[in-house]
């Protein structure tokens, strides 16, 4: 076995650990590569199928084409796909393009907030209707016990001290001292009501590890990954104010494996688009406490 | 860390190495020097590090590479097993920092778990301590063989060769009293980078290896394609609302090799069959899968096989089937293990209640003795112990097979407890049948005799347990039962699912359920029994060792079983077979016939 073989194996045997483990089980999906090859782990555990629920927090403010290329595949693969989104804080303008909150503030209130009351249920959900192609809302969702999330240990200091399967409480918190032992791929799967678990598949891989794998297995990506003649690509995706692409003209896998690889981005950190980690030195990790993944 | 950036060639060989050692013995400032000296780090880094220091006027330290989290500085402790890496001329090394305060030995244990080989440091002036024997010990407990000692902090003692042997003498004793030996101990001093990466003239005394050339000494595991099948059954899959109809049995392969047509064995249950199939997704067809891969099987035969079980080869060893294991247990948890508490047992994929029987022995790590008169198992303790399941669970002897021979306990949700099996024991009293022993012992009968009772209601009691998979009409039938029952002037009561779950189940923990639901069953049902009635339940997805349980607990008492659709049991388990599609009329016809044969309605009692 290569080292892609092992970490996809590794990844499948979490994933069926989940499954088996938690009756409400869901998966972030944020479009972008990590989350994408998150979802292409899940048919390789499942045989095709992912069977529970995919949720994509929406800021409103995602590039265009992310949101083209989720309700493409979401209806080619037959996801269960749930939305979810801060319909106050975006109705009241009360964002960081609108002008009215800093960076992280926004962060927090549209992705933090909107996760974490999208996931136990208070806020509404937007569900995918495959027979029409739209979302339908629906109000009084049951709480989600288990996350799975497409974490990788490389991102950032503070995902290096990630569990496979890592406990919140009832609050959302990580208690990052105090966490449960993992031992000979044995976890945390037992959990007291009123908390609910992470699960992070991916947390061994790394960032060339995640476009090899895509190249290997031929994983349809969003495109704006890629160079179309103007020299720029992102990096790394989130929102339009707040992401910047990066100066670079790989127009396909094989091209940002070999820059990875060797040129310009081996020693640069791959969030340096991200506008929102510059504001505070420990922005992530603040971030990553209250929910935000 | 964040230094991957500078791996270039993910195509190399990697290995997994964990540094771990009493707290203060310098394992971060060795790998901050192993990071430093192979010029591993993200550019700037090191610059960046010192830079810092000197802004707040505190001496530089190759530690500090590896404080990634503000509140590990902020207690000057490593608190978790933070993975970085670091490369040589032969390799990728993934290291991990293990912390050595005894407070996060479930971090070290974490990450010492995922190793392959590992340094533990100990500081050449203060010598062996407490966590130096008790991580050494655990290292050999988890399996890792390939072992470096470090005498670390050789500036302190001035290099001297004499202190270097002190320490390599005694815990050399005390690894060969636990059974095990190192590779190779190296004098090193991580602060000033003597004998890390390359041999130093410091110690000219000392022959051996540098600690870089010691780990790439070091060989890869192979992956344990040689030893027999063990494939630890994860889960059974049939997506047939998606329009598939294959029913796939999937798990991770421990060990050995699996190809199609192979004949298999299902242990506990010892159902066989034949492969028929090995599945994938976006993969081409496969004859034939081996240890490290996770896979999917379809079978010959539409056997009923469920997770936790272990698939082994026919034609090969296959593992042992037991429910008395002497093992070795650490503790972590924050309450002592004890007699008495149901736990839960994770081995391979099986889970099953687990009761703490006997303690042999319980190792002092600080002193190195044994202790045999403890009545618990300490946070931090290392013990011999006998262990309890409630059912036959598959397992192997870790000397054998590690993979399937090492397990958690689980305690209060907890990972609280891991060990390694070293013994399958003959099967003993178990508990169901100590405590029903206690309990006819110990009944207070009144003057009313079971036979006074039988005379009253010309019958004699029963339980009449229907079982059968969800949704073959269980309740319908026990229903239509008690009626036919009740108006042939029988003493009966059907006691449905909802009011079991409505009263004597509402207060039961989630995480015990259905353990605790089937005890209570069979206590209930002891009750009703021993009153003098024929009670009629119903139980979906009843398995052999829950049936046994029921049967047990409600003895002296008989239970006659229903069983509707698909029969999982062996023929002298159950009374009746009932087809799924069997009419009501029928179906009462041929219990009734069954009840009277068996002299549970006496129609002409003399």
């Amino acid at each position: 076995m290569d080292h892609l073989e092992e970490l996809e194996s590794q990844s499948v045997f979490i994933f069926r650990e989940a499954y088996r483990s938690f009756k409400d089980l869901v998966m972030l999906w944020s479009i972008g590569k990590d989350s994408t090859v998150l979802l292409w782990l899940a048919r390789k555990a499942f045989f095709g199928h992912v069977p529970f629920p995919l949720m994509h927090i929406d800021t409103c403010f995602k590039i265009p084409k992310m949101i083209e290329y989720r309700d493409r595949f979401a209806l080619e693969w037959k996801l269960n796909l749930i939305v979810g989104k801060n319909e106050t804080a975006l109705e009241r303008k009360e964002t960081f393009p609108d002008g009215n909150l800093t960076r992280i503030q926004c962060c927090s209130s549209l992705k933090s907030e909107a996760l974490k009351h999208t996931l136990s249920g208070e806020w509404p959900r937007w569900i995918i209707n495959h027979k029409t192609g739209k979302y339908d809302r629906h109000e009084n969702g049951k709480p989600f016990t288990g996350v799975i999330v497409g974490a990788r240990s490389d991102e950032e200091g503070s995902r290096s001290k990630e569990r496979y399967f890592s406990p919140r409480d009832q609050h959302n918190d990580w208690d990052v001292g105090d966490q449960p032992p993992e031992l000979w791929n044995q976890f945390k799967t037992d959990f007291a009501p009123g908390t609910h678990v992470r699960i992070h598949p991916l947390l061994d891989w790394t960032e060339l590890n995640i476009w090899e794998y895509i190249d290997r297995e031929n994983i349809p990506i969003v495109d704006l990954y890629f160079d179309h003649g103007q020299g720029r690509r992102y990096r790394s995706l989130g929102c339009s104010p707040c992401t910047t692409p990066v100066e670079s003209t790989a127009k396909n896998t094989k091209e940002i494996i070999e820059e990875l690889r060797s040129g310009k981005f081996a020693n640069i950190a791959e969030r340096s688009g991200r506008q929102q980690d510059k504001e505070d030195g420990a922005g992530l990790e603040t971030l990553r406490r209250s929910g935000y993944m | 860390m964040q230094n991957t950036k500078h791996l270039k060639d993910e195509s190399r060989e990697q290995m997994n190495i964990v540094v771990i050692g009493h707290v203060d013995h310098g394992k971060s400032t060795v790998i901050g020097r192993l990071l430093a000296d192979t010029d591993s780090l993200p550019e700037g880094k090191l610059e960046d590090v010192k830079a810092m220091c000197s802004y707040n006027a505190r001496p530089f330290e190759y530690a500090f590479l590896l404080d990634a989290l503000k509140d590990e500085q902020a207690q000057g402790i490593t608190i978790d097993s933070a993975r970085c890496f670091f490369k040589s001329a032969k390799r990728e090394y993934i290291i991990i920092d293990a912390p050595g305060h005894i407070e996060f030995l479930k971090n070290m244990i974490s990450g010492a778990a995922r190793a392959e080989a590992g340094l533990l440091v100990i500081d050449a002036k203060e010598g062996v301590q407490e966590n130096s024997r008790r991580h050494g010990y655990l290292l050999n407990m988890l399996g890792i063989k390939q072992v470096v000692v470090l005498v670390n902090k050789m500036d302190l003692v001035d290099y001297s060769e004499d202190a270097y042997r002190q320490v390599e003498q005694q815990y050399r004793e005390f690894l060969n009293q636990i059974g095990t030996s190192p590779r190779a101990f190296i004098p090193v001093s991580a602060r000033d980078g003597v004998n890390i990466a390359q041999n130093s003239s410091e110690t000219p005394w000392f022959e051996g290896l540098s600690v870089l050339d010691a780990l790439d000494s070091f060989e890869k595991e192979p992956l344990p394609v040689d030893l027999p099948l063990r494939l630890p059954v994860q889960d059974v899959y049939k997506f047939t609302e998606e329009g598939d109809d294959r029913r796939i049995v999937a798990g991770r392969i421990e060990t050995g090799t699996l190809n199609i047509e192979d004949e298999v064995i299902f242990l506990p249950s010892g159902k066989r069959t034949k492969v028929k199939s090995i599945e994938g997704f976006n993969v081409k067809a496969q004859n034939t899968t081996k240890a490290g891969q996770s896979t999917g099987i379809t079978l010959e035969k539409q056997i009923y096989v469920t997770s936790g079980e272990l698939m082994c080869k026919v034609s090969q060893e296959q593992v042992s089937v037991g429910t008395h294991l002497k093992v070795n247990v650490f503790w972590m948890g924050r309450q002592p293990m004890v007699k008495g508490k149901r736990y839960k047992l994770k081995l391979g994929t099986a889970r099953v209640p687990v009761w703490l029987r006997d303690i042999v022995t319980v190792l002092d790590a600080s002193e190195l003795t044994t202790d045999s008169n403890r009545q618990q198992i300490e946070r931090h303790d290392v013990a011999e112990c006998v262990l309890e399941t409630l059912k036959p669970i598959a397992f192997d002897l870790n000397t054998n097979i590690a993979q399937t021979g090492r397990f958690v306990v689980i305690d209060n949700y907890e990972i609280a407890g891991g060990g390694v099996v070293l013994e399958g024991l003959q099967k003993q009293k178990d508990m169901t049948t100590e405590r029903v022993e206690q309990r006819e012992k110990n009944w207070e009968r009144s003057r009313i005799t079971p036979v006074n009772r039988a005379n009253r209601y010309s019958q004699r009691s029963t339980l009449v347990l229907i079982s059968g998979p969800a949704g073959v009409g269980k309740k319908q039938l026990a229903k239509a039962l008690e009626e036919d029952l009740f108006n042939s002037g029988r003493l009966v009561y059907y006691l449905g699912l909802a009011n079991r779950e409505l009263s004597f189940e509402s207060d039961i923990d989630v995480n015990n359920y259905r353990d605790e639901q089937i005890k209570r069953l069979g206590e209930v049902s002891h009750l009703f029994t021993d009153a003098g009635l024929i009670l009629i339940t119903t139980i979906s997805g009843l398995d052999n060792y829950e049936l046994d349980i029921i049967k047990q607990l409600n003895q002296p008492n008989d239970c006659r079983v229903i069983n509707i659709g698909e029969n999982i049991f062996t023929n002298s388990q159950i009374d009746l077979q009932l087809d799924e599609m069997t009419d009501t009329a029928d179906a009462l016809r041929q219990i009734r016939e069954l009840l009277a044969e068996k002299k549970y309605i006496i129609e002409y009692y003399l």
